[in-house]
C-alpha cells in the first residue's frame, strides 16, 4: 500500500470542519446564527448599546409612543424599552445558557450512567424520567418556583432541572448505539476501565445530538424564563427580563401596545435564532440523523 | 477432548447462551446457544483456525474466550491459569498478553481519535513504554504494519480499508501480547489487499512469536495461515484436525460441505459438489441429536436421536459423526 502522497499532509479537523462546511451552505441556520451574534453581542456589551440606564424612572415621560428619542418608547414608569430590550438579553441569554448546560450536564450524566451499565439502575433512571415526562413542564416548572424563592437563581436551577430527562434519553439512546461499535470493545480488550472508556471513546461519538438538543434546550430555556416571568414567578421587578415586560405590559395592551410588542419580538426572534440554528446544525452534523424534537 | 501440555491457551466446555426474554416481566423463554461447548487448545506459534457459516458462533466463542463477552460456562487457560476465575483488576492485567483483530476496519476505529492517540493511549495503559518513548515506539508500530509514522497524525477516516485493518493491527500489536484473536480480519476487504493483510499477519506471528486463533468463514482463506482447523456448526466443534488432514482427508459430512463449495480456477476441473439443503436451524431451537442431521446428505435415522461428540478417529483428529469412524466410505457416499 502506497502511503497518500498527493493528499493534504495536515490532517482535517473531520467532523466540525465538514459540519461548518454544510452549515454555511444552509441559509435559515446562517440567519439564526446571525440573531445569535447579535444577541451575544448585544448582551454582553450591553452598557454600551443601551441609551439610557434601563433602571431609571422619568414619570413625566411615562408611556410614551416610539420615537427618535426613545426608538422603542416608553413604559408605565418612563424607563426606555429598547434599553430595558438590550439588557433583558444579557438575562436570557444567561436563563438559556446556564439552564441548558444544567440540563446538558444532568442529562449526560445520566443518560451515559443508564445506557452503559444498563439493567437496573437503566430501569430506575429512566423510569424517573418517563415520572418527569408525565407532569406538564410549566406546571412543574411553577411548582418548583412557587416552592421555592422566585429569583433568577432559581430559575435557573428550575429549567435545568425539568428539562434534563429530555437530554438523558437523547444521551442513554446514543450511548446504547455507540457502545456497540467495536471500537469500545478493542478498548475493554486493551484493558482500558470504565472512566476513561466513556469519556474518551463513548462521549466523544454521542456528542453530534446532544450539541443539537443543547442548541434547541436554550431557546426553551429562554422561553421558559419568559413564561415564569410572565407570572411573576420569574425575574423580579425591577430585573428587566423580557417576560416580565411582556407581564406588566399586559395592563397597557390597548393604549400603549409598544410595551408587550417589542419584547414579545425579542422573544420570538432569539428562539427563532436557536431554532433555526439548531435545526441547521442538525442537518449539517448527520443529515441521517434522528430528530430531537423542536423546542415549543 | 483435545488437550496438549506445550499449549498456550486451553478452551474447555466454553458455553454462551443469550437468554431469550419475553413478556412484562423478562421472563427467561429459551436460550440461544451462541456457544455450545467448545474444547480446543492452541499451542505456542501455532494458528488455529475455526470457520463455520455467519451465525455458526465463531465471532462469539473468540470474544468469550478473551471474556469480552461473558462466557456462561467453560473453562478458559491461558498458559495455565484460569481466565474464568479472574476478578476485573486481574482481567485487566491479562489483557495486555490477548489481544483481538476485528472483521470491519470501519468500525473497529474510534472516528474521533487519532491514530497516534488510540496507539499511544494503549501503550500508556499498560505501560509499555516509558513516557518519553511512547512517540517512538508509536512511529516503530506503524512502521511494522506497514504504514508511515506521519500517518500518526490522521484520523481513521483519511484511510482505506485496508489501511484501517493495518492500524487495528497495530493496536493489537502496540500491548505486546502473545495471542491474538483475529475476528474474520480479511472478510472485509478487497481480495488484493486479503493477501497483503495475511502475509502481514503471517509476517508478525514469525516476528514476534504470535499465536493466532484465526476465525474465518472461508476455507480458502485459512488454508493460508492455519497449523490446525477446527470446523464449527451450530455452537459446536465438528471436526478439529491438522489444516492438510482437513482439506485432504475430511471427515465429517459438513467439512465436505464446505470444502467442495471452495472455487476452483479450472474450467476443466471435475469435482462433487455438495449442496446443502434449507437454512442453519436457529440456535435458539436445535435439533435432536447429531445437529447437523437435517441438512446432511448422509443422514440415517439414529443420527436423530443420538447426540454427538467430538472423538479422535484418527491421530490427531477429531471429528463428530457417528459414521466417520464407523464408515470410511461416508466420503464416497457424500
Amino acid at each position: 500500500m502506497k502511503p497518500m502522497n498527493n493528499i493534504t499532509e495536515k490532517s482535517g479537523g473531520g467532523l466540525w470542519q465538514e459540519t461548518w462546511k454544510r452549515l454555511k451552505r444552509d441559509r435559515a441556520a446562517m440567519f439564526g446564527l446571525v440573531i445569535i451574534g447579535i444577541l451575544i453581542t448585544v448582551g454582553v456589551l450591553a452598557p454600551l448599546f443601551a441609551p439610557y440606564n434601563p433602571f431609571k424612572v422619568t414619570l413625566e415621560k411615562r408611556l410614551l409612543g416610539p420615537s427618535l428619542e426613545h426608538w422603542l418608547g416608553t413604559d408605565h414608569f418612563g424607563r426606555d424599552i429598547l434599553s430595558r430590550i438590550i439588557y433583558g438579553a444579557r438575562i436570557s441569554l444567561e436563563v438559556g445558557i446556564i439552564a441548558s448546560s444544567i440540563s446538558l450536564l444532568l442529562g449526560m450524566l445520566f443518560g451515559t450512567v443508564a445506557g452503559y451499565y444498563g439493567g437496573w439502575i437503566d430501569n430506575v433512571i429512566m423510569r424517573f424520567t418517563d415520572i418527569m415526562f408525565g407532569f406538564p413542564a410549566l406546571l412543574f416548572l411553577i411548582g418548583i418556583m412557587a416552592a421555592f424563592e422566585p429569583n433568577l437563581t432559581t430559575v435557573f436551577f428550575a429549567i435545568g432541572f425539568v428539562s434534563w430527562p429530555r437530554m438523558a434519553r437523547i444521551m442513554r439512546g446514543q450511548v446504547l448505539s455507540v457502545k456497540e461499535n467495536d471500537y469500545v470493545m478493542a478498548n475493554v480488550a486493551l484493558g482500558q476501565k470504565d472512566g476513561p472508556l466513556i469519556l474518551r471513546h463513548i462521549i466523544p461519538n454521542c456528542l453530534a445530538p446532544v450539541i443539537v438538543a443543547f442548541t434547541m434546550g436554550i431557546a426553551s430555556a429562554i422561553m421558559a424564563e419568559a413564561s415564569l416571568s410572565f407570572l411573576g414567578l420569574g425575574a423580579q421587578p425591577p430585573t428587566p427580563s423580557w417576560g416580565s415586560m411582556v407581564n406588566f405590559g399586559k395592563d397597557y395592551l390597548r393604549s400603549a401596545p409598544w410595551l408587550t410588542m417589542f419584547p414579545g419580538i425579542a422573544i420570538g426572534l432569539t428562539v427563532l435564532g436557536f431554532n433555526l440554528f439548531g435545526d441547521g446544525l442538525r442537518d449539517a452534523l448527520d443529515p441521517t440523523m434522528e430528530l430531537p424534537t423542536r423546542a415549543e | 477432548m483435545p488437550q496438549t501440555s506445550d499449549s498456550l491457551i486451553q478452551v474447555d466446555g466454553l458455553k454462551k447462551y443469550f437468554p431469550i426474554r419475553k413478556g412484562l416481566f423478562s421472563r427467561i423463554q429459551g436460550n440461544v446457544k451462541a456457544v455450545d461447548g467448545v474444547s480446543f487448545s492452541i499451542k505456542k506459534g501455532e494458528t488455529l483456525g475455526l470457520v463455520g457459516e455467519s451465525g455458526c458462533g465463531k465471532t462469539t466463542a473468540g470474544r468469550s474466550l478473551l471474556r469480552l463477552i461473558e462466557p456462561t460456562d467453560g473453562s478458559i487457560k491461558f498458559e495455565g491459569r484460569e481466565l474464568m476465575d479472574m476478578d476485573r483488576q486481574e482481567l485487566r492485567e491479562m489483557r495486555k498478553e490477548m489481544q483481538i483483530i476485528f472483521q470491519d476496519p470501519y468500525g473497529s476505529l474510534n472516528p474521533r481519535m487519532t491514530v497516534g492517540g488510540m496507539l499511544s493511549e494503549a501503550l500508556k495503559l499498560h505501560n509499555i513504554v516509558p513516557k518519553d518513548k511512547i512517540q517512538d515506539r508509536v512511529a516503530e508500530l506503524l512502521d511494522t504494519v506497514g504504514l508511515s509514522p506521519r500517518h500518526a497524525r490522521r484520523y481513521p477516516h483519511e484511510f482505506s480499508g485496508g489501511q484501517r485493518q493495518r492500524i487495528g493491527i497495530a493496536r493489537a500489536l502496540s500491548v505486546e501480547p502473545k495471542f491474538i484473536v483475529c475476528d474474520e480480519p480479511v472478510s472485509a476487504l478487497d481480495v488484493s489487499i486479503q493477501a497483503q493483510i495475511i502475509n502481514l499477519l503471517q509476517d508478525l506471528q514469525k516476528e514476534f512469536g504470535l499465536t493466532y486463533l484465526f476465525i474465518a468463514h472461508d476455507l480458502s482463506v485459512v488454508e493460508h495461515i492455519c497449523d490446525r482447523v477446527a470446523v464449527m456448526y451450530l455452537g459446536k466443534i465438528v471436526e478439529l484436525a491438522d489444516a492438510d488432514d482437513i482439506y485432504n482427508n475430511p471427515l465429517h459430512p459438513y467439512t465436505k460441505a464446505l470444502l467442495s463449495a471452495i472455487p476452483v480456477a479450472d474450467p476443466g476441473h471435475k469435482k462433487e459438489r455438495v449442496v446443502l439443503e434449507g437454512d442453519v436451524p436457529s440456535p435458539a431451537n436445535t435439533p435432536s441429536g447429531c445437529y447437523f442431521h437435517p441438512r446432511c446428505p448422509v443422514a440415517r435415522d439414529e443420527c436423530s436421536d443420538v447426540d454427538q461428540f467430538l472423538e479422535e478417529l484418527k491421530p490427531e483428529h477429531w471429528a463428530a459423526c457417528m459414521y466417520a469412524r464407523q464408515d470410511e466410505n461416508v466420503g464416497e457416499a457424500a
